[in-house]
């Protein structure tokens, strides 16, 4: 019940600072409710016993890229409202149709994948990841998903690569 | 019920208080003590020895017209002090004071909570508090302050970086991320990890000054060049939280290092036979002394040593910490695989 409650109020928070950040007509008020719909996602984590993953997404996206995304718009000063609606690149049906697209994928997830979580889930379980949630993560990013962990790190190395090169010409 | 609800408040009003006190106590022990330096007095008026400034300060802060500039954002401008305190504060969470005592008949751990990954925890919560500096400086709608502000924040940012690859091979050497678990670590090691990993220690503690922008990396608040950095438009009480939650990051950061390299509450060489006759000074006792040791060399280092340019500091951080940082975990990592 009170798992329910907090989820819930949570689910309601991530959704309504998501709606803020894309309604919000200043840019940096834009990136601060994304900040705080980070920050709600984390406190989701926690309902799930996942810390590891709470803390990561804190640290991670919260608190690294974000401060990125606020020196981008603090430093090119998009203070000047926004021009209306008329710009001749934007492509409504692509964006319902894209869109569309995504919701199928869900859609097919939920079906296909089975609905809502595992069942073999017991008490001892739960509380054996709350302890050991670092180790675990642990464990199976270094075997069963070794190749795309490491895909992953090869493409931000790439970008790394990529950003120095861009910013400095002469090397 | 008493276990679940009443315990925790009650140590959770304890941490909170006791940690306000001694930022205020703190901010006259800064005083003083670069006075002592200077071949001063220091604040002498209010109380003997100057002992109650802080209170006076207090009133004298809450008391002052707080003005918001006309053209500055003010939700932002009202959101930013706290966004700056509130992490320092939260992070006294998971920093064990000492083990368990008994009161009432009760066995209580002298630590708000234990979770499995403190440490990155108190790095996490420690990344948000970047948000008030850079929005300080952005709300006020003034030219300094942003300067200082898009400085603070490209310093914390960078530094953060060779902090947090530090304690990569720390965690790596006490094999647990329970801010508990490490102190226990170093009593089964009988030493304290500042011996064991002496690069990383001093690696935590530059970055530890850079962290908290005290000298000499106080480039956000360089007077000679910002006129007073990114606080420049607070005043009253707004301008006291950014600069009370200064002080109590270097709070923070003396009870974290603390904590990873001076072994928390445990006595020296703890563990050891013919030193046990230490114990009888209780743990909480030991912390303190450790943490107030810290904060008098972090004191120490503002009075001595003259601040850097921001360039010189840019490269410090990326060109000498971070790739020392690296080949410290390497080593760590090398030497723990082969023992």
């Amino acid at each position: 019940m009170g798992e329910a409650i907090a989820f819930y109020s949570i689910a309601a928070l991530i959704l309504g600072f998501a709606v803020l950040v894309v309604s919000t007509r200043n840019t940096v008020h834009a990136v601060l409710f994304l900040v705080l719909n980070f920050l709600a996602v984390a406190a989701l984590y926690v309902l799930l016993t996942a810390q590891f993953l709470a803390v990561i997404q804190v640290l991670v996206y919260a608190g690294g890229i974000v401060v990125l995304y606020l020196f981008v718009v603090m430093l090119v000063n998009l203070k000047r409202p926004p021009e209306d609606h008329s710009a001749p690149q934007r492509h409504p049906w692509l964006g319902f149709a894209l869109s569309g697209v995504v919701l199928a994928q869900l859609a097919a997830i939920l079906m296909f994948g089975g609905f809502g979580a595992p069942t073999d889930t017991s008490a001892a379980q739960t509380s054996d990841l709350a302890l050991n949630n670092v180790e675990r993560i642990g464990m199976l990013l270094y075997s069963d998903y070794l190749i795309p962990f490491e895909v992953a790190s090869m493409l931000l190395l790439v970008a790394m690569v990529g950003a120095i090169i861009l910013a400095k010409r002469e090397l | 019920m008493i276990d679940t609800y009443l315990i925790p408040l009650v140590k959770i009003l304890f941490v909170l208080n006791a940690t306000l006190l001694g930022v205020t106590y703190m901010v006259l022990l800064a005083r003083k003590v670069i006075a002592w330096v200077q071949v001063r007095l220091g604040p002498m008026r209010v109380g003997p020895y100057g002992v109650l400034q802080p209170i006076a300060d207090a009133i004298k802060l809450i008391l002052k017209e707080d003005i918001t500039p006309t053209r500055a954002d003010k939700w932002v401008f009202t959101a930013a002090p706290i966004i700056v305190m509130v992490p320092a504060l939260i992070t006294f969470a998971v920093i064990p004071f000492g083990p368990s005592v008994h009161l009432f008949g009760r066995e209580i751990p002298l630590y708000i909570t234990d979770i499995n990954v403190g440490l990155l925890y108190i790095v996490s919560v420690a990344s948000i508090g970047v948000y008030g500096i850079i929005l300080g400086g952005w709300a006020s709608n003034s030219k300094f302050p942003l300067l200082a502000s898009l400085r603070a924040s490209a310093q914390l940012i960078s530094y953060e970086v060779a902090v947090t690859m530090t304690l990569v091979s720390l965690i790596i050497t006490a094999g647990s991320l329970s801010m508990v678990r490490i102190v226990e670590a170093q009593y089964s090691a009988n030493l304290w990890y500042i011996f064991v990993q002496p690069v990383a220690f001093v690696l935590f503690f530059i970055g530890g000054l850079a962290e908290t922008n005290r000298a000499p990396f106080d480039m956000a608040e360089a007077e000679q060049e910002l006129t007073g950095g990114f606080h420049t438009e607070y005043s009253g009480m707004r301008f006291a939280l950014f600069f009370l939650a200064e002080y109590a990051n270097m709070i923070v950061v003396s009870a974290v290092a603390t904590t990873l390299f001076l072994g928390g509450w445990l006595a020296p060489f703890p563990n050891v036979e013919w030193l046990n006759f230490l114990d009888f000074i209780p743990g909480w006792i030991w912390f303190l002394l450790k943490t107030f040791v810290f904060l008098y060399v972090f004191l120490w280092v503002r009075a001595t040593l003259p601040r850097y340019r921001y360039d010189q500091l840019m490269r410090l951080g990326w060109k000498v910490l971070i790739p020392v940082a690296i080949a410290n975990l390497l080593v760590t990592g090398i030497v723990k695989v082969l023992l």
